[in-house]
């Protein structure tokens, strides 16, 4: 029998907010062990939390950047569970009325490009807590409250994936919207990012979802695909050998690739939501909702879309210039420095992504090339004051050491030959140095003629415009 | 009279008492007349009203984001039962 798989993602984002969710400690992954704590984040009696507006205004951005319905009353409720990593013996967290509703991240059938659009659908988001961390030693653990109280934002998405590919793809374009809306760095390595993914297999044909499997805290792309295929694999087996699939979460083992059943107890579920009554509800205004929409960046997927409609670029340009906000907004005031699009497209993707690549850099921290400088330059090429090889070496002198492309240009006379007359005294001077490659033309070697060209080229320094190089040399050899 | 909704060992196990089975059979015995007064309330018809989870009708009492200080790990540390120089210590978890 052929089974067909439901796969969905509850994903906890970090949001980038200076302070911790319910008090004004600072939020720092690189301070010492307790020390960025107070009486609310440590969970001492009688200290009242009150909630981090920002964190509430990038949970509602997220939503309105995913198409979801934003409640116009929320509420926080309480998570009761007994674990040293939440000293209070609850988290606070959202329940019945989360702060976005529905919503979707459109992905292709089959995590690939080639697939038609899927619409991947969302239940809610809400905002909660994150908690302590706890570290093992050899006789005793330790806990570190800095992170208790870091703002999380959990995306409930629906069981819509059919493949660890379609997973893949879902959380990349997550991923690439939420850190567009600039709310979560989204950095895996951190942690901003982990997922809780949960799988079930049915029969083709039959509606009914399977018995899903949960496997908690991955916080890799690689790994919850690695996950995915083995609980698929895992599950298919134990259906066709006749068995059943137990409802259980379990734990995925990097190093030996597998996953291993967690013995939770049975009533370890039950948290006992209740509404927290330390903190008042939050009701949105139509207008506080609709500043906050204005403040939105355009969707990387919109992006796209108007680069191929309005300024004519190929679908794959489109898509590498989109990708990265950074790099999309260095494009745009490139553009906006008036440099034509194709042109500037193409200078940006070869050879400023060639610089940045080996020089390690991202292309938010450089300070050597402006779009100002950029544009300035792609102006010298396209109006052919510059010739090619001259404009790459001008990008690489501006990369290393800044510098206004005009200027250099004028100072140096580096603007090159187009004047025929002289481009034609300088072909005739090729000709009569080198007899040979010249007769070799003549009678009919054409690749004679890149190497007189690369003599005239040599003649100018560099300066002459090599297509009316060999367009001269062409004339006198005919 | 007791309340078979009240099932005072599940609650014990979900906040970590441990009681004796004679106090089990106490406490269900005395909290379910408890129970079954607060659920003289469900007798009524309450569709429609949401219910009160809120004394006053007071919303969005929000915080900037903006750092405040937070304590000395020192002070942090103090009141802990067992503590490192920079940790709550406690009885190894094994995951």
């Amino acid at each position: 029998m052929k089974y067909l798989v439901n796969i969905g993602l509850e994903t906890h984002v970090q949001l980038k907010t200076r302070t911790k969710m319910f008090c004004g400690c600072l939020l720092s992954t690189e301070s010492e062990p307790n020390t960025n704590v107070c009486p609310v984040c440590l969970g001492l009696p009688g200290a009242l939390p009150r909630a981090n507006k920002e964190a509430v205004k990038f949970t509602v951005m997220s939503g309105l950047m995913l198409g979801c319905e934003i409640a116009r009353h929320a509420e926080f409720a309480r998570k009761n569970y007994f674990y040293p990593d939440m000293s209070k013996n609850y988290q606070i967290s959202q329940s019945e009325r989360p702060l976005c509703l529905g919503g979707s991240v459109e992905i292709h059938e089959g995590g690939v490009p080639s697939g038609a659009p899927k619409r991947v659908r969302i239940n809610h988001i809400h905002l909660e807590e994150d908690a302590a961390k706890i570290n093992h030693y050899a006789r005793h653990s330790g806990v570190d409250y800095n992170r208790c109280g870091t703002p999380l934002m959990e995306i409930v998405g629906e069981p819509d994936l059919a493949s660890p590919d379609e997973a893949m793809e879902y959380l990349q374009k997550l991923r690439e919207i939420l850190v567009y809306a600039g709310v979560s760095d989204c950095n895996l390595e951190d942690g901003n990012m982990r997922s809780d993914v949960n799988v079930s297999l049915r029969p083709e044909g039959s509606a009914k979802l399977g018995t899903k499997v949960e496997i908690k805290n991955m916080n890799t792309f690689k790994g919850i695909h690695a996950a995915l295929e083995f609980e698929i694999a895992r599950q298919t087996a134990l259906l066709e050998a006749g068995g059943a699939v137990v409802q259980e979460t379990r734990r995925w083992d990097g190093d030996l690739g597998e996953t291993f059943s967690m013995r939770t107890k049975e009533n370890a579920h039950d948290y006992r939501y209740f509404p927290e009554p330390d903190l008042l509800p939050v009701d949105l205004s139509e207008e506080q909702v609709e500043q906050w929409r204005k403040a939105l960046p355009e969707a990387p997927e919109a992006k796209r879309a108007r680069f191929q409609e309005t300024l004519g670029l190929p679908a794959y340009d489109a898509g590498v210039l989109a990708a990265q906000k950074p790099l999309a907004d260095f494009f745009e005031a490139t553009l906006a420095a008036g440099a034509p699009a194709k042109l500037a497209a193409n200078w940006i993707m070869g050879d400023l992504l060639r610089l940045l690549g080996a020089a390690s850099l991202d292309v938010a921290d450089l300070r050597t090339v402006t779009p100002a400088s950029l544009a300035a330059l792609l102006k010298l090429v396209d109006a052919k004051t510059v010739n090619g090889p001259t404009a790459k070496a001008l990008l690489e002198e501006i990369f290393k050491k800044g510098g206004d492309p005009e200027a250099i240009v004028k100072e140096r006379g580096l603007a090159q030959v187009a004047d025929s007359g002289a481009i034609e005294a300088l072909a005739r001077q090729a000709i009569e140095a080198n007899p040979k490659p010249a007769a070799e033309f003549r009678g009919g070697k054409a690749a004679s003629l890149q190497f007189l060209v690369g003599q005239v080229m040599k003649l100018s320094k560099g300066k002459a415009n090599p297509k009316l190089a060999a367009e001269a040399l062409r004339k006198l050899l005919s | 009279m007791s309340d078979s909704s009240l099932d005072v060992a599940h609650v014990c196990a979900l906040a970590h008492f441990d009681l004796s089975p004679e106090e089990m059979a106490r406490f269900q015995r005395e909290l379910g007349p408890i129970v079954a007064y607060v659920n003289k309330l469900s007798e009524l018809d309450l569709t429609g009203i949401e219910p009160t989870q809120y004394g006053q009708p007071v919303a969005n009492v929000l915080r900037e984001d903006v750092v405040e200080p937070s304590l000395d790990r020192e002070t942090v540390l103090r009141n802990a039962p067992d503590a490192s120089e920079t940790e709550f210590r406690m009885p190894r978890i094994v995951e």
